[in-house]
């Protein structure tokens, strides 16, 4: 179960987006950055997909992972399942703790990236401090980079205590996604604004993960506020769960990061008793609104 | 019972010694502390740190705080000569800083109610607060009752069922109890889902953290309001004895009355400032709470410090009979004072502390907190080390009304 380079070759035909095993260069332009810039040339938002490694199973996860590849998701976002995530609500809680205690582990969030960045799509890896801390933020981003992943999100890190992992980094090519939320005075927004590379993830509302029945109205604002001190792109994320949501934060946004909805859809097919297979289907039923979401409502505030 | 107190071995580190007073502007102890939280939460810790400071400017809040602290939490308290444990244990003279005598029962009150003032200058209504066995929910709904605050305490499901009678105490104060049964339904999963709130309603509330924990300012501002115990108890020591104590001997959870009543003597060089981790069933099985002796450095609940977790750094659940010290972490200014050499931690297990509340309650007629049971084991062996020239003080930091109901399992009272 553990071993993903069988299912490697389950792959498939590699995703023209991107060649598989490309590796971000130190220099150039990055995965996510490319991302951005082409979905800006068709005039669309991007959209990221979030799901925790080690859920239903490694091996299941990496299956849902590529079904969210083939319904359209343009960046993977790969959670790294923590014990003590207080960032998140009840459903993403829920499949972490689930994929812990059937003992997903860090090398195996590391394979679940390999795997993902071989559909040709960058795998970004959404992970808590402590975890890279543990294994050693220079090791981190040496294994990382080696199984082709495009960067981290670190919604715990702040621009202070980020010193070793921008180090680690620098010379890696990996792309440090930092957070910025409602309650960021523009003194911090520009601080998060130097650091972070690929995009900036910019919190909807204040509070954790999880759907929500509006997309929070402070989210077109801080948007704004972040496209006022940078050029790097802005996502999106926090309660956004609906195509309609997706076209809306699509006309304000660069990106639109979805989480809850697509863990719910695992949530509920592993509670109906069906296999991985049939969770592929339920996920690609869920990102395909989502995809064409991003695609209904061009980004409506062109960049400078 | 000397094993009770074998020093967790740390390094000396002396070039990471700071210049000027601790933490710096960031929140750092050294290496230790920060802030390792969410973007949403920084103008509100930022906020807090403002608010602080500028409360201690104000001669005003000092003057309502030490108001309360006397005519109502019931401060000073007294410092007891304990002169029939001094002789059963036949080493140093053994002084008892009477926290237990403070209002709710614990040194706990005196952190909530310096919090609680603040949360009124800051605008704030309503206060939110983990608890472990109760002891700091109890002394948080407490302080609301008495300020007109509204009061959420979080409290992990398994925590609601063992501790009901502190249930039902904190919803009579008019509180709000949330069973939390997420993750391991202990007091850290209580911590996580208070900091959940918190994100969400940051602008009426305020989290009122119990101990030397969390993000900056919290470790800052607890000791500083803890602080009072160890500034009464100095001046009473060099009262009662003409001189300084030899040795200073605390519990250890997160660490609150300890940093309390350490705080004023650091730079006392000659007084010895010993901490004890909860050993729970031994070191060796790995069921303690020992942060320091079992632990390693890491980031939790927005702190870096001295964390029990796996090969992953997934945090490790913690095990103590006693609930206020079963916490995996500790306040990043002991993980400091430790690595500094300035105190000494040592572990005393469930059984140590056990035997210790019975002796204590025998010899010296006070019924203790299980907790402060740990301080008092550890404080046997120091004072027969030191001998009876020495001066020994143990922070008595609650009472045991609270552990009745354990104790009489544990030895088979009823």
């Amino acid at each position: 179960m553990r071993s993903l380079s069988d299912e490697r070759s389950l792959a498939g035909e590699p995703d023209e987006r991107n060649e598989p095993g490309e590796r971000n260069e130190p220099g150039g332009q990055s995965r996510l950055s490319q991302a951005f810039a082409r979905a800006r040339a068709d005039g669309r938002a991007v959209l990221v997909g979030y799901l925790p490694a080690g859920f239903p199973s490694v091996a299941g996860a990496v299956t849902a992972m590529r079904a969210l590849v083939e319904a359209g998701v343009d960046v993977v976002e790969v959670g790294l399942p923590y014990s003590d995530p207080t960032m998140d609500g009840p459903v993403i809680q829920a499949a972490s703790d689930a994929a812990l205690r059937r003992g997903v582990t860090t090398a195996d969030v590391l394979r679940t990236v390999e795997a993902v960045a071989a559909t040709g799509v960058p795998a970004l890896v959404m992970t808590y401090w402590n975890p890279v801390e543990r294994y050693g933020a220079a090791a981190f981003a040496r294994d990382l980079a080696a199984a082709g992943g495009a960067g981290a999100i670190t919604p715990d890190l702040p621009p202070e205590e980020a010193g070793p992992w921008l180090a680690a980094t620098a010379d890696t090519g990996l792309d440090p996604v930092f957070l910025v939320a409602p309650s960021s005075t523009d003194a911090r927004l520009a601080r998060v604004a130097a650091v972070s590379r690929g995009f900036i993830y910019a919190a909807s509302l204040m509070g954790v993960t999880g759907a929500r029945e509006r997309v929070g109205a402070q989210a077109a604002e801080l948007a704004r506020r972040v496209r006022a001190v940078t050029d790097t792109p802005v996502a999106v994320g926090l309660g956004v769960s609906t195509p309609e949501q997706t076209a809306e934060v699509a006309g304000f946004a660069d990106g639109v990061i979805v989480g809850s909805a697509l863990v719910r859809a695992l949530l509920d097919a592993e509670r109906a008793g069906a296999d991985p297979e049939e969770a592929a289907v339920a996920l690609r039923g869920v990102v395909a609104g989502l995809a064409a979401g991003v695609r209904r409502s061009g980004p409506s505030v062109p960049r400078g | 019972m000397t094993s009770a107190v074998t020093p967790t071995a740390g390094p000396t580190d002396a070039d990471a010694v700071p210049v000027g007073p601790l933490p710096d502007s960031a929140g750092h102890f050294g290496r230790f502390g920060g802030r390792f939280v969410p973007e949403a939460l920084f103008a509100a810790l930022d906020q807090l740190t403002d608010a602080y400071a500028a409360a201690r400017a104000d001669p005003g809040f000092a003057a309502e705080l030490g108001g309360l602290l006397a005519t109502y939490a019931g401060r000073p308290t007294a410092l007891t000569d304990a002169a029939r444990l001094t002789a059963h244990v036949g080493g140093a003279r053994i002084l008892l800083k009477r926290e237990d005598l403070a209002h709710t029962g614990s040194h706990k009150i005196n952190n909530v109610l310096g919090q609680c003032l603040l949360t009124r200058r800051m605008g704030k209504t309503r206060v939110i607060a983990e608890t472990g066995a109760g002891q700091h929910g109890v002394a948080t709904a407490t302080a609301c009752a008495l300020l007109g605050l509204e009061c959420v305490v979080y409290m992990g499901e398994e925590d609601t069922s063992r501790q009901a009678l502190n249930v039902a105490r904190m919803r009579l104060l008019g509180a709000e109890v949330v069973a939390v049964a997420s993750g391991s339904r202990t007091l850290k999963d209580a911590i996580n889902e208070a900091m959940r709130d918190w994100v969400a309603t940051v602008d009426t509330t305020h989290y009122c953290i119990g101990s030397v924990m969390g993000p900056h300012p919290f470790p800052m501002l607890v000791r500083d309001f803890q602080r009072i115990i160890g500034v009464e108890t100095r001046a009473q020591v060099l009262e009662r004895v003409g001189g300084l104590p030899d040795a200073v001997v605390a519990c250890v959870g997160g660490g609150s009355n300890a940093m309390g009543i350490f705080h004023p003597f650091i730079g006392d060089p000659s007084v010895r400032l010993i901490g004890a981790e909860a050993g729970g069933d031994g070191l060796a099985t790995g069921r303690h709470a020992a942060a320091i002796a079992g632990g390693a450095p890491g980031v939790l609940h927005g702190m870096r410090t001295f964390l029990l977790q796996d090969a992953d750094g997934q945090t490790q659940v913690s095990h103590s009979i006693s609930a206020g010290l079963d916490y995996p972490g500790i306040g990043p200014e002991h993980a400091w004072l430790h690595e500094t050499g300035r105190a000494t931690y040592g572990v005393v297990d469930d059984r140590a502390a056990m035997d210790a509340l019975r002796l204590v309650a025998r010899l010296e007629g006070i019924l203790v907190a299980i907790e402060s049971a740990h301080a008092f084991a550890a404080a046997f062996g120091v004072a027969r080390d030191l001998g009876p020239d020495a001066v020994v003080v143990v922070n008595c930091s609650g009472r045991g009304d609270k552990d009745v109901d354990t104790a009489a399992k544990w030895f088979d009272l009823l």
